[in-house]
């Protein structure tokens, strides 16, 4: 046997293996990125500049502002953004407050059924939002409650595999740490917040990022609640301002408009990238 | 009641008033709207009970077109992107250098806002007065032929959406895809390493065989979710998406209820209840073929 | 297959960057394995063994020297192409495929002219199968066997493509106490009658000597000994040696050769004629005691222990390593101790010297 052959034919195959997994992941990156990057680089195009592009260039030689001060003076871009940002805080709020004291239930307190509830809880999990969707429109429409942030807020509150998510991570802590709480005279209530939320943190901070996420993102049941446009989520904003927007085909301050609504998940995911990798990985809730 | 049952009562009960009234009471209500004939929006009265709601909706043509179209999605996208996901992990899996950088790329898709990054889709491969688009031109090099993708022919359109929903959905998919691969034991790899196994066999009679409980999981939960597709379509093709032949079941539900054509919460029910029928005995059906061959 | 390690070095580079010099698991080794011998690597935890047989299988590259199969160069040869078949410490049993598949797994990687048809598989299969005793088991999956079952598959996966040397890494440290000693019986066997080159990874100092050739002691990557078990048995290179081997371990003391005479304490034990002066360990074997009244060498009786054909005598010793010396003599020396003082004479040949300052062995 010739070794020295084999090694090297060894050797060579192993570096055009590698070669061809890195141009082929280069490759899916660039897919990836293109769109974030065709749209940041043509909310910089001017008007203009850019319709007298047949062939769109790659890049700009004189950006300009203009489109993202169209995004907030032609269209109500800022009334979206600070609606849903009213939205998406107090939804994400009530959120983490009901399933903190859920999972608690759940996961420290002996109660006659608790084990039968949490079971009804695991199968809701499986029940899909477009079979409850239709009744909740009823409901919100006959109390009244359309076009109101009260009704926009209120079906979104719950989430049963937050709920779960926590209780798992409740669950971990010993339960010495109740009983001696129990036996210096430490409330329930004060031992939640002072002792199993403090421990927590982690997994409370991946739940309260990824219901933001959800929020922000939140398109069909906006769209259903609201027809007023003051009550526009960014999503239906969007979606708005393609459709009535700018008067024309205005695609530059489009972009400039998808930029400041994409920008703050950007912001948010680069902050905590690793929180929310790991919490979607357990059982995301898009795919 | 002891006093301790009802303090553990007291913390669940936000939670279970916000689930009955939002998830458990509609789920209830649903089946019973889809049963009640001739139900008025205004007066909330109906004439009578039976399968006519569900009759109606098997005949409409909107919703022909969207089952159609719903099927075509779910057909190419899951396992295109299940595929194209396991392929991207595999090499995720094999590098060291720049893994974390291209990990964190790939992810970002999820936390974007769909409406959004799909509106820049759509730029991509729209024909305009002013340009044929960018995939066009690309397109071009290769001598093919500007197509209209969003205003043209329906398989250029559905090419476009079923596109769109893989580069969303694949995200998911890989991330819970190399959480599986690096969980298997490094000692098969050597095991295997030494007995001069080739990397396809290492695939496909190691890999693929120990992680493939999470495979199934991925495809389950991708028929589920391809079947609810909905605002990647919108994003593309705009709001009115019957016009351009692109609704999908959620669409014709939500048209059902709202906006021009609204106002039919009964048909609306109808079609939701056949929708969770389709997911369900997909999902049965997806269950029995993992137990056969799913290896643990 | 005869291997011979020439200067081998493996160093692993150190995790933080404060330390620039890595962690030496391999130190310099030079070996000779003649054919068909079954090698005992033998070393308490993290001495490097391991390291070393992943060196032989190719699975890691050394940091420096050569490895020779047969004379030829297989350094940077990749596993895949050196003909070792390896059995993994957890045994690497494929969990999804049944017994029969995990032995064919090897052969069915052959491609081109080496290709197999499905026949010659099967009866290679069997052949190995037969040959580990599981031949009525080859439609099992891994989970529904026994440790020791596990094992022989493993062994027949290894064995099953002919390899020119098989490697197993600790393969007895999963069973139990048993098992161990019908599978040690059971190693031998197998390598007996398939005469392939073995070498073998174990803490266990019994385990090594009970059924190898040749074994290799090593502690912290540097090579310590390589001879016959008994030869390093009866004569060791240095303490560590002395003190590795033997169940029960050697009795080792402070002494000093003083005017050709081997102290420990004030008492004379053993003529040292023409030994320089100086201070030294004394390394004495259980049974390397005998009782004599009128011998200098006095010890505190503890115990006794009595275990049929022969006693232990558990005993204290001022200048003894360890809190007791332990002492193994015939059973009809039973009457011969009371209670206190008990006197031994030493045997020579059953009493090694190592000099303090360097751990040298001094023969006397």
């Amino acid at each position: 046997m010739d070794y020295e052959k084999i090694e090297k034919a060894t050797e060579r195959r192993k570096k055009a293996v590698k070669s061809v997994t890195y141009v082929f992941l280069t490759l899916w990156a660039i897919v990836v990125l293109f769109p974030f990057y065709w749209m940041v680089l043509t909310s910089f195009k001017g008007y203009g500049a850019y319709n007298s592009e047949w062939v769109p260039k790659l890049y700009t030689l004189s950006p300009t502002l203009q489109n993202y001060k169209d995004a907030f003076t032609e269209v109500p871009l800022g009334d979206y953004f600070i609606n849903t940002v009213i939205f998406t805080l107090i939804t994400t709020a009530l959120m983490v407050v009901i399933t903190v004291l859920a999972a608690f239930a759940f996961s420290r307190l002996q109660f006659y059924g608790r084990d039968l509830v949490f079971t009804i809880f695991l199968t809701l999990m499986m029940i899909p939002g477009e079979l409850v969707v239709i009744t909740n429109f009823v409901t919100i429409t006959n109390l009244d409650l359309r076009n109101t942030f009260t009704g926009l807020i209120l079906p979104s509150v719950t989430s049963v595999f937050y709920i779960y998510l926590l209780k798992e991570n409740f669950a971990q802590i010993p339960n010495e740490l109740y009983y001696a709480a129990k036996v210096d005279g430490t409330s329930d209530l004060r031992y939640l917040l002072k002792v199993m939320v403090p421990i927590c943190k982690p997994t409370i901070v991946t739940v309260t990022v990824l219901k933001v996420i959800e929020c922000w993102n939140s398109y069909v049941w906006p769209r259903l609640i609201t027809d007023d446009a003051a009550y526009f989520l960014v999503s239906n904003g969007i979606q708005e301002i393609r459709e009535n927007g700018f008067g024309r085909d205005n695609i530059p301050a489009m972009m400039a408009s998808v930029v400041v609504i994409s920008l703050p998940l950007v912001v948010l995911f680069v902050i905590f990238r690793k929180k929310i990798m790991a919490g979607v990985s357990r059982g995301g809730m898009k795919g | 009641m002891k006093n301790n049952d009802l303090k553990g009562w007291l913390y669940l009960l936000p939670a279970i008033i916000f689930l009955g009234v939002f998830l458990v009471y509609p789920l209830i209500d649903v089946f019973i709207y889809s049963f009640e004939e001739g139900y008025n929006f205004a007066s909330g009265t109906y004439s009578g009970v039976g399968g006519f709601n569900f009759a109606y909706v098997l005949r409409d043509p909107y919703f022909l077109q969207a089952l159609k179209n719903t099927l075509i999605l779910v057909v190419i996208t899951v396992p295109a992107s299940t595929a194209l996901a396991l392929l991207i992990s595999v090499g995720l899996s094999s590098i060291k250098a720049l893994k974390n950088l291209f990990q964190t790329v790939y992810f970002l898709p999820y936390v974007t806002n769909t409406l959004a990054v799909g509106l820049v889709f759509m730029i991509l491969f729209k024909q305009t007065p002013y340009t044929n688009g960018f995939v066009n031109i690309v397109l071009g090099f290769f001598g093919v032929a500007p197509i209209d993708f969003i205003g043209g022919p329906y398989w250029a359109k559905m090419l476009v959406l079923c596109l769109y929903t893989i580069w969303v959905v694949i995200p998911f998919k890989i991330i819970v895809l190399t959480g599986a691969i690096a969980s298997v034991n490094p000692i098969y790899y050597n095991a295997a390493k030494v007995d001069g196994t080739s990397r396809w066999r290492v695939f496909t009679k190691i890999t693929l065989p120990m992680i493939s409980p999470t495979v199934f999981y991925l495809i389950i939960t991708g028929f589920i979710g391809a079947f609810k597709a909905y605002s990647d379509a919108v994003a593309l093709f705009g709001t009115d998406l019957n016009a351009s032949e692109m609704n999908t079941i959620v669409g014709y539900i939500y048209d059902m209820l709202y906006g021009n054509s609204g106002g039919y919460p009964s048909f609306a029910s109808a079609a939701a209840v056949i929708l969770f029928v389709i997911v369900l005995t997909i999902t049965c059906i997806n269950l029995l073929v993992s137990k056969k061959h799913v290896h643990y | 297959m005869k291997v011979t390690l020439q200067n081998l070095t493996k160093i692993y580079p150190s995790r933080s960057k404060k330390e620039s010099k890595g962690v030496v698991a391999v130190n310099d080794f030079n070996i000779e394995i003649a054919d068909g011998q079954l090698v005992g690597l033998l070393g308490p935890s993290g001495c490097g063994k391991s390291t070393m047989l992943n060196l032989l299988s190719g699975l890691q590259k050394p940091t420096g020297g050569k490895i020779l199969f047969d004379g030829d160069d297989v350094t940077n040869l990749p596993p895949e192409n050196r003909g070792v078949g390896l059995v993994f410490q957890s045994y690497a049993l494929y969990p999804h495929l049944t017994v029969k598949q995990n032995i064919t797994f090897p052969l069915e990687n052959r491609r081109g002219k080496d290709k197999l048809s499905k026949d010659e598989m099967n009866s290679m299969a069997l052949e190995a199968a037969k040959l580990v005793q599981i031949e009525s088991l080859m439609d099992r999956k891994p989970g529904e066997l026994s440790g020791g079952q596990q094992q022989r598959v493993a062994i027949a996966r290894a064995i099953v493509k002919k390899p020119r040397i098989l490697l197993l890494d600790e393969p007895l440290s999963n069973l139990d106490a048993r098992l161990r000693l019908q599978t040690r019986e059971e190693i031998r066997r197998i390598q007996r009658s398939t005469g392939i080159t073995t070498v073998f990874v174990t803490h266990d100092q019994e385990e090594a000597m009970s059924i190898s050739d040749l074994i290799i002691v090593m502690k912290d990557g540097v090579l310590q000994q390589v001879g016959k078990p008994q030869e390093v048995y009866d004569n060791p290179g240095n303490l560590f040696v002395a003190k590795f081997l033997g169940t029960p371990p050697v009795n080792t003391f402070d002494g000093y050769v003083k005017d050709g005479g081997l102290y420990i304490g004030e008492e004379r034990v053993l003529d040292a004629a023409g030994v320089e002066d100086c201070d030294v360990n004394v390394a004495i074997r259980p049974e390397g005691f005998e009782i004599n009244p009128q011998s200098a060498f006095t010890c505190t009786v503890d115990r006794v222990e009595v275990m049929g054909r022969d006693i232990s005598i558990v005993s204290t010793h001022e200048f003894s390593h360890n809190p007791l010396v332990r002492s193994i003599i015939g059973s009809e020396n039973v009457n011969d101790v009371t209670e206190g003082n008990v006197k031994f004479d030493v045997k020579k040949n059953k009493t090694c010297i190592f000099r303090k300052d360097t751990d040298e062995r001094i023969f006397f």
